[in-house]
Order: structure tokens, then C-alpha cells, then sequence
């Protein structure tokens, strides 16, 4: 359902200065601006700001001694490395869905489509407990699993696993329409010339959409390292165990540590700015090159 | 109403569309703007139109003389068609004819009936009759064309501009439309200008025609003046085939540093040496299957290539076959001083005036 | 028409197929169908009790009306946002534009305590709403308030292509006909952005429904006034309630695939008029 969000395929050219005929009055420009810009600041820049305002409420001194937490750096450590497992298994499996959706022709594709986008339409906290119920104490697997003492739900794998339930359909979001509207020419003419199905990836399709696996893999990471509700539900928020940075920053909040959890959530803020960042850098790249 | 243009100027970034462009186009006649892409035609309907605007301190429109330069489109009385049509997608045929009507002031605006017999009259006048419930998606393209021309008649425009009115249609539509729009200006006598890069279709429709090539006015006349008097090396080569020589392979005597310039239906083909201008040929193609026949011909001296239009009758007589000898006469030429052959893309306006018109027959 | 039949051209098409429905079936399938198979256990009247105890059916109150509300106020400050960027040259668009997709970048829970700060008693925007007896923080007010925050790029996001696609010459037929730039807004650029509008608004509030970590600290989850359906959820599975807590995520599910059918019927259509 984020179908049309993401999508690097998106002009972001500069708005040409239109003849005469087509601009609205000047009254009406800048009541519009003005209602848009007083909209974004106060639901987009108020919080951002804030967010920085209130982990140096109390001095940089306290900011940055707020990082002397080693909860909190375990919390970073299992966030990066959820999102190091998530990102590249999504990654993966973007790629093989780009390549049989857009590259063969198979009854029940499109159902095969919508089915990719699912997991954007179920709430994370449903993403959370369908884990629990497959492989917690009670779920299917609960008991064989505590007889080989092996642990799934409230422990890392199933912070893995309900992140990459959450992340599952950006790259492939991401890819399918894009090496759709790339057709299969190109690959076609590289099969008669000889390559076989490994070059031919690499050496032509791979060139042609790394922009947009990039830009998918941008957002794949940011999600992977801001999820909340899903892993919450998964987690059992174990300090020092099982919390990942954004589980981090509601416990310390709870505990009216206030300058601690928003110390911690500037750092995803940040996550959040380079996100940004980053992203606007491939769609100006991409729309330089494809004008 | 007559439109008179003064002194259109207009620059988009760096490059200029407009140059000190004048044009008059006299009450009801039906005028052409002909030109190549980029010539600057298009934008100049637009600012006639009011959708464009002469660059700041550049320029007069007027209206019957009255000075509309200023005006915004909506307030001119112009009906104007878009090349593509840009019929309202979500608004019937109806819906789309009466638009006009339904955004006048409520003081001016006619009753509903009144709107619905309007849109009728001009139903029946694109003879459509029918189609007033459709959505413009369903209708062919020919339709379409004139379901925006009944769009643009329905405000009662004074005048009418059709920006390459027939540019998007395929072939046999475009000769159909191109009939019946000539009929319909007959019938109501609006001043109307269209914008066109076909010279066959300004030739063919227009009561005078307006040639243009970057961002200037080359030449204004009759289809006939502009094709049998040509003013400059451009109007010639733009209007229809035309064989050239540069001065250095110019084939008859006599004619001194000029380009020679001579139209395929003014060359003749005879089997013998016709006296000291006609040009020894070798036949090189024949091409028969037309109304007339199309013989390419080459120089015997340099291999120049020479294209010759000639009546089947006449090449039957002749029976030439690939690789026949031939002799070539010139029955009328046109000669251009050299230098406005090699700098053509840059003629100065007065090239015309050192036009040699050398209108006989060799 | 299935190539698979064939020998195909490209070579990779039972790898790459086969890799992705073991993985879609292994990751969101399977788990996804445990939620239905767990609640196959219960009878009717177990499932409907626990779907419509007062404090679930407050709950759905609460999360469909601020949802709904969360989404109308997107859909038209959306509207002016995707207009403004698209169509109005200024400084700084490109920065901006960045901007509006912040709530996909920003953690939830990041926007859940940044939200809370600003909108508490002696917050920026909380101590000039104070004297005035309007609480945020803490009320459903606050609930509307973070589901508009993580709802804001999509009517944004889906609106800006299809305002660039618009043709100019619709508005300059619709001034050379006389209408006012108002009329023209109203009857000519209006009506072809409805589908695209209709899609953005729902998509926020499929969004706004799952919503979790942005709610929960500003909500303040006082049960039967602020409690969104799903904190109902975890509370259940706290309470080791495993089948009351399925039970009322199934109900969410079957809203949240409608939803999704409708959206992709919607785009579909929007595809066709365009």
C-alpha cells in the first residue's frame, strides 16, 4: 500500500515558471504557502526540533554523559545488527521477486503483488504477535522449542524476524516497477551475445536499477532500525538483552529519564536526517541521469 | 474582426521564440502561420491568444484596434483549440461545450434550457448530433477535434485560433477535417488563424499564408504568392521540392554568383540535345506509381543528382529506362545571391530585395 | 501466456519464483495464518465476546474517529502541501520536499516522545494551549495529533505525481473559456486529482489504524477514553490473553485487507482515468 510513496520512478523536477495564464493570484499563492509551510513546521519540524531541544535541556555535558549507559550501547548493538540481517534477506529477496515478477509472464502475478505489499497493511503490533503465536511458549513450535532449549520469541531471533516482517516489501516495492518499465530487451540482447544468468545479472540488469535498490535499501534500513510496535511485542524487554534502541528510549522515558531517552532518540533522529539525506541525493541523481 | 501584432518580441531563458514579429490578419479571412518546429509560430498564436505574454515593454496586440495586450485570455472573445484537443476528462461532450457558458458571471450566465439548446446548435454544427452524453474518451480523434472546436465556438468568440489543428490526426482524417474546416469558415466567416508546419495543409486551406523560420516573419501572401514568388532560399526549400546549385556546380551559363534553385515540375526531360542550356543526364530511378512520375536524374559533368516531376502522359512518351541518356531543360528557375544561400539560416530581412526574380524559360 | 510452460528466454525464472514464494509463505504467510488458525479455536460466542467487550469496542471507537479525522485533515492540508511544492517555485523546495517524509524516516517512538514533549502542560505548543483548556497530551485530541504526524506523506506523496502529469493546457482551454483562476481550480484541476486524493486519504488511514509506537506515550492509554485498539492487543498478550488478544487483531486484519483491496482498486482505476 505504500506502492505509490516510495517510488523513485517520482519527477522531482523543479517547478518551470508558468505563462501567465496558469499562475494563481498572488493572494492565493501565499495564503496556500502559507497554511502548507505553518503545517510542516508544526507537524514536521516542531517534533524534529524538539527532539534536540529536549536531550540539551539539561547542557551538553548531560547530552553527552547520558551516553555512559552500557544498556544503551548493547541497545545500538542489537539494532544494527537487526537491521544488518534484515536489510540484506530483504534485499535478497526484493531482487528474486523484481526478477520473476518483471522479467516472466505467470498466472496469479498480480495477486503475487499484492500479497508482497501485505505486511504494510498489518498493523506492527499484529506483526509482533503472529511470531508469538507461531513461536512462543503457547504457539506451535513453544514446546519443542523450550525442549531443545531454544529460544526464539523474547529474544533476538524474533527481534529479527518480526523486523523483517515489517521491512519485508521495500525493495521489492522498489524494484518491480522499476525493472518493469525497463522491459527485458537489454537482457534478451545479452543472452543472444552469449552471457549466462549470473552475467548477465550482474554485468546488465544489476547497473541499470542499482539507483533504485539503493533508494530501496535506504528505506529498508531506517524502518529496520526505527521499528517499535513489532519488536515490542516480541521482545520482552530484557535490558541489556533484548532491547533494541527505540525499545531503549521508551524504557528510559517511562523512567522519567527524560534527558537520557531523548539523548538516545537523537540518535535516531539523526538515522532519520541522513535517511533523508540520502534519499533526495538518489532521486536527484536518478532524475539527472533520466531526466 | 482583424488582428494587428506590432513589434512581438519574446525570449524564453535565452533563446528567442519572438523577434520583432508584425502581423495583420485582416477581418474573417483564414490565415496560416507555416513554419518548421522551433520557428516561433506557436508561440506567437499564444500571445494573440493571451496565454503568452510579449516580453515587458515589447509589443501590441490589437483587436480591431483595440489594444488588448494587456488582457488575459478569458476576456479577449478567442476561441482557442489545442493540438491535443484538451478536452476536460471527467466532463461529457456536453459538459465540456457548455464550460464556457457556465463560468460567465450568474448576471450574464444563460438559463440551463438555454445553455442546453446552445450546445445542441453546435452539436448539430460539428455534425454530432449524438454524442453530447459521451465522455471525450470515447470519441476517434477526428471527433474530438471538433467537439473542442464546438468548445471554443460557444463562447461566441470573435476570433478563432487552432494551434496545429490537425497534427495529431492520421492521414485520411486530417484531408477530411481539413475539407470540412474550410467549408465551416466559409459558412460563418470567423477570423480565424491556425497554426501549421504542413505546407501542403496552409497551401491548401488558408485564404493567405505566414511563413516563419527562427523567430521571424520570412514572407506574407496568397498560397500562390508565397509558392510562385518566393522571397528568400528558406520560403523555397520550406515550400514543396526544390533541386539546388551552389554557384560552383550551378549548371547553365550566365547566371553569375547566384544559387540556382528550380522546382521538379519545371524540369524537363527530352531524349535529345536541346540547345547550349539543356544538361546532359544519365536516368538514375523511376518512380511512376503517383499521380505523375518522378524521374531522378544524374549530371553526366559532376553526378549532381536532379529530381524531375513530369505527367504520366509525358513519361510514357518519353519511355525512359534506367540508365538512358537524357537531356534536361529548365522551364523556370529562381536565383538567390550566393550568400544568402550559404548563410540561409541567418537571412537578413532584406534578402529579398536582392532576389533576383528570373522568372523565364530556357 | 505462462512462459513457464515454455523454454523460457532468461534463465532464472524456478529460482528466483521458487525463492520468493517459499520466503513470502515462510515470513508472512505462514505467521500471518497462525492469527486465524489460533482463533479457530474459540466459538462464536468467545470470539464476539472478546471483539465486543465495552473496552475493545471504546477502543475501535477511538482509533476509526481519530483516524478518520487524522486522514480528512491530511487529505486537505495534504492537498495544499503537493500544490505548493509542485507548482510554486521558492527557495529551499528541495529541502522541504525532503521533509515531508520524515514521519517514514523517523522512528515511531522517536515521534511518539518528541510529540508528548511538545504538546505536554509545559511544552512549546502545550503552555499557550493550557490557559486556553485545551489539553492535548494525554487525550484523544493527542491521539488525532500523532496519527496526522505519521499520515502526512501519503496524500502528499500520492497527489505530487499526478499534479506534475496534469496537462497545462486543460487550464489554459478552461481561461481562454473565460473561467477565473478560482472556476479553474474548482471544475478543471480539481476533479482529476479526487481518485489520487480518494487513495492518499485511505492510505493514511489504513496507516493510522495499526498505528502503535507514535500513540502510545502521547495517548496516555486510560482505558475507555484513550485507549487505541492496538495497545488493546498488547495488553491482552501482558495478560497472557493470547486468544482475546488474536481475536481482536483478526477483526483489525480483515479491516486492514478490505482496506488494501480497496486502495488497489483504486489505484487501478485512478491508472484508467489517467
Amino acid at each position: 500500500m505504500a506502492s505509490a510513496l516510495s517510488n523513485l520512478q517520482r519527477t522531482v523536477s523543479a517547478p518551470v515558471v508558468r505563462p501567465r495564464a496558469l499562475r494563481d493570484p498572488l493572494w492565493l499563492r501565499l495564503t496556500l504557502m502559507g497554511v502548507a509551510f505553518l503545517f510542516l513546521a508544526s507537524f514536521l519540524l516542531l517534533p524534529l526540533v524538539s527532539v534536540f531541544a529536549e536531550a540539551l535541556r539539561r547542557g551538553v555535558g548531560a547530552y553527552l554523559e547520558s551516553f555512559n549507559d552500557p544498556d544503551g550501547w548493547h541497545a545500538l548493538r542489537l539494532t544494527l545488527l537487526t537491521a544488518a540481517i534484515a536489510v540484506p534477506a530483504n534485499l535478497v529477496f526484493g531482487v528474486a521477486a523484481a526478477w520473476a515478477v518483471a522479467k516472466f509472464e505467470f498466472p496469479g502475478k498480480s495477486l503475487l503483488i499484492t500479497l508482497i505489499d501485505l505486511p504494510f497493511a498489518v498493523s506492527p503490533v499484529i506483526s509482533g504477535l503472529i511470531y508469538v503465536l507461531v513461536f512462543g511458549a503457547h504457539g506451535w513450535f513453544g514446546p519443542w522449542l523450550s525442549e531443545h532449549d531454544i529460544r526464539i520469541v523474547f529474544a533476538v531471533p524474533g527481534i529479527v524476524l518480526a523486523t523483517i516482517f515489517v521491512t519485508f516489501p521495500f525493495v521489492a516495492r522498489e524494484l518491480i516497477p522499476l525493472m518493469q518499465a525497463q522491459g527485458k530487451d537489454e537482457e534478451y540482447a545479452a543472452v543472444t551475445l552469449g552471457a549466462n544468468g549470473w552475467q548477465t545479472f550482474f554485468r546488465v540488469t544489476l547497473p541499470n536499477i542499482k539507483w533504485g535498490l539503493f533508494y530501496g535499501v535506504i528505506l529498508c534500513n531506517a524502518r529496520a532500525m526505527g521499528e517499535f510496535g513489532a519488536v515490542s511485542v516480541v521482545s520482552g524487554h530484557i535490558r541489556g538483552e533484548t532491547n533494541t534502541l527505540p525499545l531503549h528510549v521508551e524504557i528510559l522515558y517511562n523512567e522519567y529519564q527524560f534527558v537520557g531517552a531523548f539523548a538516545a532518540a537523537s540518535l535516531l533522529a539523526l538515522l532519520a536526517i541522513v535517511t533523508l539525506v540520502l534519499k533526495s541525493a538518489v532521486e536527484w541523481a536518478h532524475a539527472r541521469r533520466h531526466g | 474582426m482583424s488582428i494587428t501584432a506590432t513589434a512581438i518580441t519574446k525570449t524564453f531563458g535565452r533563446t528567442k521564440a519572438l523577434d520583432a514579429v508584425d502581423l495583420h490578419v485582416p477581418d474573417g479571412k483564414l490565415v496560416a502561420l507555416l513554419g518548421p518546429s522551433g520557428s516561433g509560430k506557436t508561440t506567437l498564436l499564444r500571445i494573440l491568444a493571451g496565454l503568452d505574454f510579449a516580453d515587458r515593454g515589447s509589443g501590441r496586440v490589437e483587436f480591431h484596434g483595440e489594444d488588448v495586450t494587456d488582457t488575459p485570455a478569458g476576456r479577449r472573445g478567442v476561441g482557442f483549440v489545442f493540438q491535443h484537443y484538451a478536452l476536460f476528462r471527467h466532463m461529457t461532450v456536453a459538459e465540456n461545450i457548455a464550460f464556457g457558458l457556465t463560468v460567465l458571471p450568474r448576471k450574464d450566465r444563460p438559463s440551463k434550457a438555454e445553455i442546453a439548446v446552445r450546445v445542441d446548435e453546435l452539436l448539430r454544427l460539428i455534425q454530432l448530433p449524438d454524442v453530447g452524453g459521451r465522455y471525450p474518451s470515447q470519441l476517434s480523434g477526428g471527433q474530438r477535434q471538433r467537439v473542442a472546436l464546438a468548445r471554443a465556438l460557444a463562447v461566441q468568440p470573435k476570433v478563432l485560433l487552432l494551434d496545429e489543428p490537425f497534427g495529431a490526426l492520421d492521414a485520411q482524417v486530417r484531408k477530411e477535417l481539413r475539407g470540412w474546416l474550410r467549408r465551416f469558415h466559409d459558412e460563418i466567416g470567423l477570423t480565424t488563424v491556425f497554426v501549421t508546419h504542413d505546407q501542403e495543409e496552409a497551401l491548401e486551406l488558408a485564404d493567405e499564408v505566414v511563413v516563419m523560420n527562427h523567430a521571424k516573419v520570412k514572407q506574407v501572401g496568397t498560397p500562390q504568392e508565397v509558392y510562385d514568388q518566393p522571397a528568400s532560399p528558406f520560403v523555397i526549400e520550406f515550400l514543396g521540392n526544390v533541386n539546388r546549385f551552389t554557384p560552383a556546380r550551378n549548371p547553365l551559363p550566365g547566371t553569375g554568383d547566384n544559387a540556382l534553385y528550380v522546382r521538379p515540375h519545371d524540369v524537363d526531360i527530352r531524349r535529345e540535345p536541346a540547345g547550349e542550356h539543356s544538361i546532359h543526364a544519365r536516368v538514375a530511378h523511376i518512380f511512376s506509381a503517383g499521380s505523375s512520375g518522378r524521374v531522378t536524374l544524374v549530371r553526366a559533368d559532376n553526378h549532381d543528382t536532379i529530381d524531375a516531376e513530369v505527367s504520366r502522359a509525358r513519361l510514357r512518351e518519353l519511355d525512359l529506362k534506367v540508365g538512358d541518356e537524357a537531356w534536361i531543360v529548365f522551364r523556370h528557375i529562381r536565383l538567390f545571391p550566393a550568400g544568402s544561400y550559404t548563410e540561409r539560416d541567418v537571412v537578413p530581412d532584406d534578402a529579398h530585395a536582392a532576389t533576383t526574380d528570373s522568372g523565364h524559360g530556357i | 501466456m505462462s512462459s513457464s510452460r515454455h523454454r523460457s528466454v532468461l534463465p532464472g525464472f524456478g529460482l528466483s519464483l521458487g525463492f520468493t514464494l517459499v520466503y513470502l509463505s515462510l515470513i508472512v504467510l505462514v505467521p500471518l495464518a497462525a492469527a486465524f488458525i489460533e482463533i479457530a479455536g474459540l466459538t462464536w460466542a468467545e470470539f464476539t465476546a472478546a471483539v465486543s467487550d465495552p473496552r475493545v469496542v471504546a477502543s475501535y471507537k477511538l482509533s476509526f474517529g481519530a483516524s478518520l479525522a487524522a486522514a480528512a485533515v491530511n487529505a486537505v492540508f495534504g492537498l495544499v502541501v503537493a500544490w505548493v511544492l509542485v507548482r510554486y517555485p521558492f527557495p529551499g523546495r528541495r529541502v522541504i520536499d525532503a521533509l515531508v517524509d520524515l514521519p517514514f524516516a523517523l522512528p515511531t517512538a522517536v515521534a511518539g516522545i518528541a510529540l508528548t514533549a511538545i504538546y505536554s502542560k509545559n511544552g512549546w505548543v502545550g503552555q499557550w494551549l493550557e490557559p486556553h483548556g485545551m489539553q492535548v497530551a494525554f487525550t484523544r485530541v493527542g491521539v488525532f495529533v500523532a496519527l496526522t504526524f505519521i499520515g502526512l506523506p501519503f496524500v502528499v506523496r500520492t497527489l505530487q505525481p499526478v499534479i506534475e502529469e496534469l496537462e497545462p493546457e486543460l487550464e489554459e482551454a478552461s481561461a481562454t473559456l473565460g473561467a477565473n483562476r478560482l472556476q479553474t481550480l474548482a471544475r478543471v484541476v480539481l476533479p482529476p486529482l479526487l481518485p489520487a486524493l480518494t487513495t492518499g486519504f485511505a492510505m493514511a488511514f489504513a496507516r493510522a489504524l495499526g498505528e502503535y509506537g507514535s500513540v502510545v506515550f502521547i495517548s496516555g492509554n486510560m482505558p475507555m477514553k484513550t485507549e487505541i485498539t492496538p495497545l488493546l492487543i498488547i495488553t491482552k498478550l501482558e495478560q497472557y490473553d493470547y486468544a482475546g488478544a488474536t481475536a481482536i487483531a483478526v477483526v483489525m486484519l480483515i479491516v486492514s485487507f478490505v482496506l488494501l483491496l480497496l486502495i488497489n482498486l483504486l489505484q487501478r482505476r485512478a491508472r484508467r482515468i489517467a
